[in-house]
């Protein structure tokens, strides 16, 4: 096996063919045929469907729980509770960073929406029927819901005592701490930022807040576990990361990984929701249990109860010079992680450490806060937290710009942070292009052309943003490619298709290396009994670790093939070449990759096999100052530009034009590429502009898309693109890497800071509705408009 | 829990028959009796239009639809559109436009652009987006889609 730790650069000795084509998605036949296979679908023989009972209260002990009536309703094959899981598992608690979350609540109900019970039957109505005959009584807690209430909380706590998973080091210090709803505290120290504001000319400081919302994929999270006998499980799920569910499955059952077989389809739709554990151990227990396949298929309102994006406030202050050098920034984020920690300890972190922006500023303080609260709980969302740090630190940026009458976009280009400098972490920037963003936005935009800003009732503004994110890290993926005795070939490898085009771009990666042509290249879908590691599909990672680990196989697999076929053309293999799905010698003599396999097996037979792992270095931060000398194995930019027109009358805000650029390396499929930019920015227009969700004691009271507003398709600007910046990441495959988030990283802020161009008004909260931009323009005309009853 | 009944109709240009309760809906009907899925439900509101069947000529959704009230209709899925050989125009144009990320959208999409093209052959961009404003697609493929419908409507007239 190949397995390559070290981020060198591969370079390739020929002009590529296959990176940089826009052919469309491998499986678009069956996309518009509906043939499409999502694990929404799936049926199997005997199997009942579960519906969870879920609690009703915020915090509460549990003190009755009354099943009988679900139980003897005719129809129904069992009603599973706690008490009935922690027959099979003692500890049955889980979690990617901390083990809190039981499979069903146990003694405690910690956020209104939890389940607490199922009903199964064969019928899925009978088991929602019988579910709503389940009764709960509860002695009620006093409750937190405020992420800056919770972490200074002396008296309500959501947990008793911390439970680090154990997996990442730098938690193991908070074993067991008790009285705290804050699970995670990260902080850096970069230089001095105090005795940088002392020698600023001027001060600035803001709050800006952002509220929880919801993923809303299109195909709610749907598992299925199917028992093996007692001892063996497979669970068909909805999941973006099957390699952990089996790691975690098999931890809480405490079986080996072996026992436990974990595979998906594609998804329709994920961004982040679909992570870590949701329904797998539940359905995986459940059908232990009644010795019989269970499938749990959430409604598109159950996943309002299920997972959320981190509600935040973040505090600003930056120190900047008469020049207009940023010297100083120190931030304070506070996340509102919810009741479970899922995985908001890391995104404290992983995402905390880039909260003073793409710029580079001399001194930099930075804390970040996971907080408990008795919220549903909030995990990964599509950026990973990177959008609600840019919120903050784009708008406050903008503002200093502004009030400095600075040219905003001219005021990010000299404070930008550029390659061969120093991030706050101390990780050296390189193979960013951050400048060639802002260059080419500045173009795309047309930036210095004269614009009419309106008059009267309609006034138009325009405003820009950049954020930037780090590449999560450490983190494996492994591959295999595999040469059928036809000559076909298939990829084995488990980044799961959520719509990204990931098996249209590893095919494209392997083709290149094989001289094969991608849409003649299987890709095999994840199956933990089949398909190699691969840490998750998630936070853009894909393209470059994947895409490695792809790239590592093919050309393993090309090396044996090259050997087969230097023995049937009597060549050294050193001299050969693949392309056009021949084996070439440089003579001109070539034999086709089925031919090249039958020399060897002699018959249509056998099967050549390359493997690939790749695993980039690391250097976790420093506990303290959060330093580090390899923070992550890149760096993804993206900067938004948008134009506003605001009805004054009525605080309505149509966005005309919407244009993204960002640093995705070089491109593999631009039109794949292109969408996913495009895409991210339209679900970003929606989290700025109308989704929140709201709460009444900690109950969703939007918990429909009736009522939780994201795009459609008027919603989308007139004027809407995406450009890539002309970049390379020279450990990528080819120079590539991730595109997933990027697109959603600045769309907020380049709002907002044209709303303000336009009106002069300033928002600080996340969305812009327009009864926000209305009441921020009655405020700002000293006529504010009065509270709501 | 309720008495089945059995109805008749018209599925995709072929007669079939169906036990149905009188809650069932017609995309339940549809995948647990005929193994289709390219109708599916997510808002089951009404809201989305990923469950998008076309009954007797009009687009309707799925998870709010009654199956009882197909008795005796003419039912066509996105299935019923093409066999693989030769596609619907409208979905060529979705395929060559790239007008779909993860797809759990795109049939309800299709059939509604369908629709469209057949009551208005050469609709603008305002007119597509009226027209579709019941469908989402929470990957934001809109831009393409609207191409996708202008591409279409090209290749009918053409045809
Ligand atoms: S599922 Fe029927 S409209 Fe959404
Ligand atoms: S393509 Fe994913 S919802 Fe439309």
């Amino acid at each position: 096996m190949s397995t390559r730790v070290d981020p060198q650069p591969i370079t390739e000795d020929r002009p590529t063919v296959q990176i940089g084509r826009s052919i469309p998605r491998l499986e678009s036949l069956e996309k518009v045929t509906g043939e499409t296979e999502y694990i929404h679908h799936l049926r199997l023989p005997h199997m009942l469907y579960g519906k969870i009972f879920r609690s009703s209260v915020a915090h509460g002990r549990i003190l009755k729980l009354d099943t009988r009536a679900a139980r003897e309703l005719p129809g129904v094959a069992a009603v599973i509770t706690g008490a009935d899981v922690c027959a099979l598992i003692p500890e049955p608690y889980y979690g990617p960073a901390f083990h809190d979350q039981p499979v069903l609540a146990i003694d405690k109900v910690r956020y209104v929406g939890e389940p607490v019970a199922v009903a199964l039957s064969e019928d899925p109505h009978l088991a929602e029927h019988a579910a709503n005959l389940i009764e709960a009584e509860y002695e009620e807690l006093p409750a937190v819901f405020d992420e800056v209430e919770a972490a200074a909380a002396t008296d309500t706590f959501v947990h008793d005592a911390l439970k680090p998973a154990g997996t990442f080091p730098d938690l193991k210090h908070l074993q067991g701490r008790t009285k705290t709803n804050v699970a995670l505290d990260f902080s850096l120290r970069h230089n001095d930022a105090e005795r940088g504001f002392e020698q600023a000319d001027y001060i600035f400081e803001h709050v800006f807040r952002t509220p929880a919302a919801i993923h809303a994929a299109m195909e709610p999270i749907v598992a299925v576990g199917e028992p093996r006998g007692s001892s063996a499980v497979t669970i068909h799920t909805s999941s973006q990361s099957p390699s952990f569910v089996r790691t975690e499955v098999a931890r809480l059952l405490g079986w080996p990984e072996n026992h436990v077989r974990v595979r998906t389809a594609f998804l329709g739709g994920g961004f982040g929701a679909k992570l870590y554990i949701k329904l797998e151990a539940l359905v995986a227990v459940l059908a232990l249990l009644v010795k019989r396949p269970v499938k749990i298929a959430l409604t598109m309102e159950e996943q309002f109860y299920t997972i959320t994006k981190h509600a935040t406030t973040v505090r600003m202050k930056s120190g900047v010079t008469k020049a207009g050098k940023v010297v100083a920034r120190r931030c304070e984020a506070w996340w509102n992680g919810g009741a479970y920690a899922d995985i908001g300890p890391r995104v404290t972190q992983k995402s905390g450490f880039t909260a003073a922006g793409p710029y580079d500023i001399e001194n930099v303080s930075l804390d970040s806060y996971a907080v408990y609260t008795n919220l549903p709980p909030a995990g990964a969302f599509r950026g990973f937290g990177i959008p609600q740090l840019v919120w903050a630190y784009e708008s406050h940026t903008d503002i200093i710009a502004r009030e400095l009458e600075l040219d905003p976009l001219e005021f990010r280009r000299a404070n930008i942070l550029r390659n061969g400098r120093p991030q706050a972490t101390g990780t050296i920037m390189r193979d960013t292009a951050t400048v060639e963003v802002l260059d080419t936005l500045e173009r795309a935009m047309d930036w210095k052309a004269p614009r009419d800003p309106g008059d009267g009732n309609v006034r138009r503004g325009r405003g820009v943003a950049i954020g930037f994110k780090a590449c999560i890290a450490p983190t494996t993926s492994v591959a295999i490619v595999n040469i059928y005795g036809d000559g076909s070939c298939a990829v084995y490898c488990g980044t799961v298709d959520m719509g990204q085009g990931s098996d249209t771009a590893m095919a494209q990666i392997a083709a290149e290396v094989l001289g094969l042509d991608p849409r003649a290249i299987s890709v095999i879908h994840p199956d933990t009994d089949v398909t190699p590691y691969d840490m998750a599909t998630l936070g853009s990672r894909s393209t470059f670790h994947m895409g490695n680990a792809v790239r590592l196989a093919a050309l393993d697999a090309r090396e044996k093939l090259f050997i087969m076929a230097g023995k049937a053309l009597g060549c050294d293999p050193g001299l050969l070449s693949a392309a056009g799905g021949c084996v070439r010698a440089p003579d001109g003599r070539q034999l086709s990759v089925g031919e090249v396999i039958k020399s060897g097996f002699l018959m249509q037979a056998g099967n050549l096999i390359g493997s690939g792992s790749f695993r980039p270095t690391y250097t976790s931060p420093s506990h303290g100052d959060g330093q580090s000398s390899d923070i992550t194995p890149f760096w993804m930019v993206g900067a938004v530009g948008a134009d506003v027109e605001v009805d004054m009358e009525t605080g309505h805000v149509r966005v005309t034009r919407l244009v993204s650029v960002a640093d995705v390396g070089t491109v593999i499929n631009p039109a794949i590429v292109t969408r996913q930019l495009n895409g991210g920015a339209v679900m970003q227009l929606g989290l700025t502009m109308s989704e929140a969700l709201r709460f009444d004691h900690g109950q969703v009271t939007n918990a429909s898309l009736a009522d939780y507003k994201i795009p459609g398709i008027l919603d989308v600007p007139a004027e809407i693109f995406a450009e890539a910046a002309p970049g390379c990441q020279h450990s990528g495959p080819f120079g590539a890497k991730g595109a997933g988030e990027t697109g959603t990283f600045a769309v907020s802020p380049a709002i907002a800071n044209a709303i303000h161009d336009a009106t002069g008004v300033r928002i600080y909260d996340l969305p812009l509705t327009p009864e926000v931009v209305y009441r921020a323009l009655r405020a700002a005309q000293h006529n504010p408009l009065e509270n709501e009853l | 829990m309720s008495a089945l009944r059995q109805i008749a109709f018209t599925l995709n240009g072929r007669a079939v028959t169906a036990d149905v309760a009188p809650h069932h809906t017609l995309v339940e009907v549809l995948q647990e009796q005929f193994a289709l899925y390219g109708a599916r439900e997510s808002c089951a509101q009404g809201l989305c239009g990923c469950c998008t069947a076309i009954v007797d000529g009009r687009a309707v959704s799925g998870c709010l639809y009654l199956a009882a009230f197909a008795d005796g209709a003419d039912v066509v899925t996105i299935e019923g559109l093409a066999d693989r050989n030769h596609l619907d125009p409208v979905q060529e144009a979705f395929i060559s436009c790239n007008a779909f990320q993860c797809g759990f959208c795109t049939s309800g999409f299709i059939l509604m652009t369908r629709q469209l093209l057949e009551q208005n052959p050469d609709p603008t961009d305002d007119e597509i987006r009226h027209y579709l404003s019941g469908n989402l697609c929470r990957c934001g493929t809109y831009p393409d889609i609207i191409n996708a419908v202008h591409a279409a409507a090209a290749t009918l007239h053409k045809e």
